[in-house]
């Protein structure tokens, strides 16, 4: 192809196509947990497209934001479809992302040589988070509202710079227009931009190195004659063939979500935002979207008053660093094997009560705390318990992980 | 992967997630709420229940998000008939359905700002919605002569009282101290027996429903072609991928 040749010449189209697509060689014995990586760039481009034709519908100002929502959901063709989209959107993004989290911990993806790749992930998940929570703000709902008062109060719980620096972030003393204002801004600038240049990252670095498997075995070091991996095929045409299976089936659920039941029991749309935002109506329970509700959780765990500084500081330092001990995960686990193929009943057992935990947490983050929604004891005293088990399934991997009875991994991928 | 575990591994967690709403609407309601058994597709009822909004409601409140004409076109209302017996405060069809009355006044006359009703049946639900319209009954202590069941003193009157009549509510003192209602006495009929009232509200109820998302009429219809489509995609990418995967051992 001339054109091609033409291109070629002035930028690298094929070599890029080669190195990433129809050369690139992924090991060929990827399970259902390896869909959620192409899932997640899925919706992160639903996103964009359906955000872009939100904004060009949308009113940033408080008091026209509720009713210009309502303007899409009425009269803008088609605009119910594109916001109901975007927000189940935004819960199906945390799903398939908790979902390729939750395999690297299986597999041992985070650890030496991808722990760069494990990084850059946290941070667009951490980017995703604060996406998540200003968007959140501009349908300017009574939930809407006072969800953004309270997160944003919470960095009142600071000693001394605490208040001015919420009233810095709110650009006023309560949420108001200005907060409103530079929300909308982070929402449909900073962070996607952010977000696209860290997914692009994410990749670069993960075809550096090359993909994980589920047996946690290096494809690279069993190499046919012309230096492809023997347990490798290449991306393009199997997985993209594979992925378009698993797309087809996410977006299934995904549109049946979205045509049938779009408010999901009011887990993916609360009740309370049908109400206009009201600083004179609190509503009777505050709760965030169930994808933040388990940092929720643990900050409300912290209620001991006697602890310096007061419970909702040391509450908001158990918040931050909650989501900070991923980070630290590639060196935390001392194994001597990548895969849970290959590890022993210790790690599997701790890796069975995280994801309870977070489960639970996140259940509980939904509830009021002194109600008892659980077994016996009241929601405050689970998300305690909750609490400890979080952080001990991180604080101690490092004995638990080096004295677990190990299978030796095997040289191929079974 | 074959088919077994497929089903295995992506049916489940689907069932578990289709399960969870259950559970959210089981823990959130903490009134007792009678059921509305909405019916979207019952286009008399959606009528008649627009011809009681338009007459009784929309003179406080307002459904201030919602056109005439959309409603006309949703419900099978010819444009006569609407300008005629629906459009009070209106000259176009396209205009929205609000209320030629200031906040101030409306302070001034009922103490409180009457709420708009385009999303309550998604703010507190049609069981609320139902439950609330036939809970109305006598009581002298307040200003408007009007006490509710559900919403203990409500401003609103009750405005409805010629269809349904005038009640008196009786009250019992439950063993944990609590007010529980004992059921009411008429005192004075209205012009329509109490079946016909629950039925002209559960009408009023489903017309509310529908005015808080109109494209609910249609997100069903267009949605089971779309699961259909889907379906078939599915199918398709499944042999496709099986096809391409032939080689690899």
């Amino acid at each position: 192809m001339s054109l091609i040749n033409w291109i070629d010449d002035r930028f690298p189209l094929s070599k890029v196509w080669n190195e990433h697509m129809a050369q690139y060689y992924a090991p060929k014995n990827f399970n259902f947990w390896y869909y959620f990586g192409a899932l997640s760039l899925v919706v992160l481009v639903l996103q964009i497209v359906t955000g872009i034709i939100l904004t060009m519908h949308y009113k940033p100002d408080a008091d026209l934001a509720f009713a210009s929502v309502e303007y899409i959901m009425r009269d803008v063709p088609a605009g119910w479809f594109v916001r109901y989209l975007h927000g189940v959107g935004a819960s199906m993004f945390f799903l398939v992302v908790y979902l390729h989290m939750f395999r690297a911990m299986l597999y041992g993806s985070h650890r030496k040589p991808r722990e760069l790749i494990w990084l850059l992930g946290m941070v667009i998940y951490v980017a995703l988070m604060a996406e998540a929570f200003f968007g959140y703000l501009l349908p300017w709902g009574n939930m809407s509202y006072w969800g953004a008062q309270v997160i944003i109060s919470l960095f009142g719980a600071i000693p001394v710079i605490g208040e001015p620096l919420a009233e810095w972030i709110r650009g006023d003393f309560v949420v108001s227009d200005a907060t409103l204002n530079r929300f909308f801004a982070f929402h449909v600038i900073l962070l996607p931009l952010l977000l696209a240049l860290l997914v692009y990252l994410h990749i670069v670095a993960l075809h550096k190195v090359g993909s994980n498997n589920p047996d946690g075995v290096d494809i690279k070091k069993n190499k046919d004659k012309d230096g492809n991996p023997v347990d490798g095929v290449p991306f393009h045409p199997y997985y993209t063939v594979k992925d378009t299976f698993g797309i087809a089936v996410f977006m299934t659920v995904f549109l049946g979500i979205v045509f049938f039941v779009p408010e999901f029991g009011g887990w993916f749309l609360e009740k309370d935002n049908f109400a206009p935002a009201d600083i004179l109506q609190t509503p009777p329970d505050i709760v965030p979207l169930w994808y933040l509700t388990p940092y929720y959780s643990i900050l409300r765990a912290v209620t001991f008053e006697w602890l310096p500084g007061g419970a909702k500081l040391w509450g908001v330092i158990a918040m931050g660093a909650a989501i900070v001990m991923f980070f630290f995960l590639p060196w935390l686990d001392r194994a001597k094997v990548r895969s849970i193929r290959y590890r022993g009943w210790m790690y599997k057992t701790a890796l069975t009560i995280f994801a309870v935990t977070f489960v639970m947490l996140g259940y509980l983050g939904t509830k009021n705390p002194g109600h008892v929604d659980l077994f016996v004891f009241e929601n405050v005293i689970w998300a305690q318990i909750g609490l400890v088990l979080y952080f001990a399934f991180f604080l101690l991997m490092p004995i638990y992980t080096r004295f677990d009875p190990t299978k030796p991994e095997p040289d191929r991928v079974g | 992967m074959t088919m077994k575990t497929l089903i295995k591994r992506l049916l489940l967690p689907v069932l578990c997630m289709l399960w969870a709403p259950a559970g959210m609407t089981a823990g959130g309601g903490n009134e007792n709420l009678d059921s509305a058994y909405i019916n979207l597709s019952d286009k008399v009822s959606l009528r008649n229940g627009a011809h009681t909004f338009v007459n009784y409601c929309l003179s406080c409140h307002e459904a201030s998000y919602m056109r005439y004409e959309r409603m006309a076109d949703d419900l099978g209302i010819d444009r006569e008939t609407l300008k005629r017996d629906m459009m009070f405060a209106a000259d176009k069809p396209g205009e929205l359905m609000t209320v030629n009355m200031s906040d101030e006044d409306a302070k001034a006359w009922f103490g409180v700002v009457p709420p708009d009703l385009s999303l309550t049946a998604r703010s507190r639900g049609p069981d609320w919605i139902y439950t609330y319209l036939r809970g109305f009954y006598r009581d002298e202590a307040t200003s408007t002569g009007w006490n509710n069941t559900l919403y203990p003193n409500v401003a609103m009157p009750h405005v409805l009282y010629q269809w349904e009549g005038m009640r008196k509510a009786n009250f019992e003192t439950s063993s944990d101290g609590a007010k529980v209602l004992a059921g009411y006495d008429q005192l004075s009929p209205g012009t329509m027996s109490a079946q016909e009232y629950d039925s002209a509200i559960r009408d009023l109820t489903n017309f509310m429903v529908y005015l808080a998302e109109p494209a609910k009429l249609v997100r069903y219809r267009i949605g089971f072609w779309v699961m259909v489509f889907m379906l078939v995609f599915v199918g398709l990418s499944y042999l496709l991928k099986k096809e391409y995967w032939r080689d690899v051992h």
